[in-house]
């Protein structure tokens, strides 16, 4: 298996040379290895690239999909922008919080599952759109909520 | 699990071209349709004259800011005039509330995709694209590099490299120069123009940048030819077909090729069913939520730029999400303001500070602290938005905004009056949560158990 450095230098290998382009796949390849773009991580991925942790500090917080807290094993987003909303992606987002006993943002005790609300997902065919470790589910209502969950915490 | 409805609804079928149903995922399934036919043409061709036949064509974009396609191909230098290496930027970044359509053209013809590019590419004489997609598209990324790299395989990519750059969430990366920041490993947000990226885009080189359905289209424009693409749909300025995004309270939401002109309420009635369960409809979010909302008296208006237009109305990137009669349009307002106060960028004071104010205007309307001057005052601030940012994302939390407090003036004045909302918990969207709050909340069993 290749180390980060390597695939890094492969990334920055698409684009040219002398360029930034690799930062944020470099950022996303980090968080995949790490789950969380930690201080280590990103002192890595800045070794990796040649600039100062400061950089890639200041690119990563610009972007929603970055950690830069520990989150769960796992991730749940749920939509909350207005065409889920109209086809209540509320009463999904609040099953998963009472199950949870978390609110969005927040992350179960046990470190498994991390619950945020996300802007709109590109699904409004088939609300409410849930990622679930980033794969979309699509039309989920709040009670296919358990089911879900079960199948996180046998994973 | 359901899938999304992606069907042609009428007219020809050029985007969707050959799909029924199956997703044209490899080679052999797109050359089976005839795919790949138009590049070879086109590479036997001058290049100028492949941008003219786009120009005839009067293609226009589709990502919602409908700029005729073939004219921003010819403002690119050609490469004896510049010594600089020339770029294609294809805007993968679909993050307008209500849009879907780029994610299914990837999902379900995603060699459309690449053979547009790669004519794009003969035509500026380009050898380097990008397609900037957004990093929650995980399947339609893997969908399209798997496209690209039998594309490669097969040797049909030629002199050209195709690079698929994955984004990290943030719906400023949609505005053309925001995504060439964020394609430079920098934050996404805008630049000030000129210079245009035709002249100074990616890396201070020339770069064309278009919508995923704008160049899935080019294959087609040159497949039926530009006369007769040109006469499809609303000539002379709304031609050919486009993939209208239908949501929201609509019996059969999807994806729906259609010609322009095509009326707003054909196309929910007849093509989508109507309102289910008896509801009426009270408004559309038409365009995109970045736009003025339509009112049920404009329901026959063609879905063409001219006739939208005529009526203050944009087609943006072909959203028509339905709103129906129990929907509190000052939750709709808030949400979708909440939306651009999240997204806003934060380099341009009046969209930092004025999608901010708009919220709490909003909210005060909402919770019924607000007074009636403060209806004047929410209009006044989207008016000190409008047209003062370096680009259109202050504009487009302003111009839903004044159109609700407009176009729905007896229902804010309703919440001013009884000091709260008249739809109580009934509305669909009450409570709805916005990521922009997630630093400060309760969950809802934390407030059970209190």
């Amino acid at each position: 298996m290749s180390t980060f450095y390597d695939e890094v230098q492969e990334i920055r290998g698409r684009y040219p040379e002398g360029t930034l382009s690799a930062v944020l796949p470099a950022l996303r390849l980090a968080q995949e290895r790490h789950g969380w773009l930690s201080r280590q991580a990103i002192e890595e991925t800045a070794e990796a690239l040649e600039v100062t942790p400061a950089y890639c500090y200041s690119v990563a917080s610009f972007y929603d999909m970055f950690h830069l807290e520990a989150v769960g094993r796992h991730t749940i987003e749920v939509c909350t922008n207005v065409c889920c909303g109209l086809v209540n992606a509320q009463g999904v987002l609040e099953a998963f919080e009472r199950a949870l006993e978390i609110a969005p943002g927040e992350t179960t005790p046990d470190g498994e599952i991390t619950l945020r609300a996300v802007e709109c997902l590109g699904g409004c065919a088939t609300p409410t759109i849930v990622a679930v470790d980033h794969r979309y589910r699509q039309s989920v209502t709040p009670g296919d909520v358990p089911a879900i969950l079960e199948e996180l915490r046998s994973d | 699990m359901t899938e999304t409805t992606v069907r042609v609804a009428e007219g020809p079928a050029l985007v969707l071209a050959g799909y029924d149903g199956a997703p044209l995922l490899t080679l052999d399934a797109y050359r089976a349709v005839g795919g790949y036919a138009q590049l070879e043409q086109a590479r036997a061709q001058d290049p100028q004259a492949v941008i003219q036949e786009v120009v005839e064509s009067n293609l226009r974009g589709r990502g919602g800011a409908f700029f005729p396609t073939g004219r921003k191909a010819s403002f690119i230098p050609t490469p004896d005039k510049i010594a600089k290496p020339i770029y294609i930027t294809v805007n993968a970044d679909e993050s307008e509330p209500g849009t879907f359509k780029d994610r299914e053209i990837m999902l379900k013809v995603p060699h459309r995709l690449v053979e547009g590019c790669l004519i794009a590419a003969h035509a500026i004489q380009s050898k380097h694209v990008y397609i900037y997609i957004r990093g929650e598209y995980v399947a339609e990324y893997e969908a399209l590099q798997g496209a690209v790299d039998e594309a490669r395989a097969a040797g049909i990519l030629g002199q050209v490299e195709i690079v698929i750059h994955r984004g990290a969430g943030a719906y400023i990366c949609g505005e053309e120069t925001a995504l060439l920041e964020s394609l430079e490993g920098k934050r996404g947000q805008p630049r000030s123009k000129p210079p245009f990226p035709a002249i100074s885009g990616v890396y201070a080189s020339p770069t064309l940048i278009n919508n995923v359905e704008s160049i899935a289209t080019i294959p087609a424009v040159l497949a039926v030819g530009p006369d007769e693409y040109a006469k499809i749909g609303a000539p002379p300025d709304s031609t050919g077909t486009r993939l209208f995004c239908l949501s929201g309270n609509v019996s059969l939401p999807g994806v729906y090729e259609a010609p322009h002109g095509i009326t707003v309420r054909h196309l929910i009635y007849d093509v989508g069913g109507g309102v289910p369960d008896g509801h009426t409809l009270k408004a559309v979010m038409m365009g995109g939520s970045s736009f003025p909302v339509m009112t049920p008296d404009d329901l026959d208006t063609p879905l063409d730029a001219n006739s939208l237009g005529a009526r203050g109305y944009f087609i943006g990137s072909g959203v028509v999400t339905v709103i129906d009669e129990r929907t509190c349009i000052v939750q709709f307002a808030l949400r979708v303001a909440q939306f651009y106060m999240h997204e806003s960028c934060g380099k341009c004071t009046p969209c930092r500070v004025g999608t901010r104010w708009l919220v709490q205007l909003l909210r005060a309307v909402e919770e019924g602290t607000a007074r009636e001057r403060d209806l004047e005052l929410t209009l006044d601030v989207c008016d000190r938005i409008i047209g003062k940012c370096l680009c259109v994302l202050g504009d487009s939390a302003a111009m839903p905004v004044a159109s609700c407090v407009t176009k729905f003036r007896d229902e804010f004045r309703a919440h001013v009056e009884q000091g709260g909302c008249p739809f109580g918990a009934d509305s669909q969207l009450a409570g709805l949560f916005a990521p922009v709050d997630q630093h400060a909340h309760t969950s809802v069993a934390q407030e059970a158990a209190v």
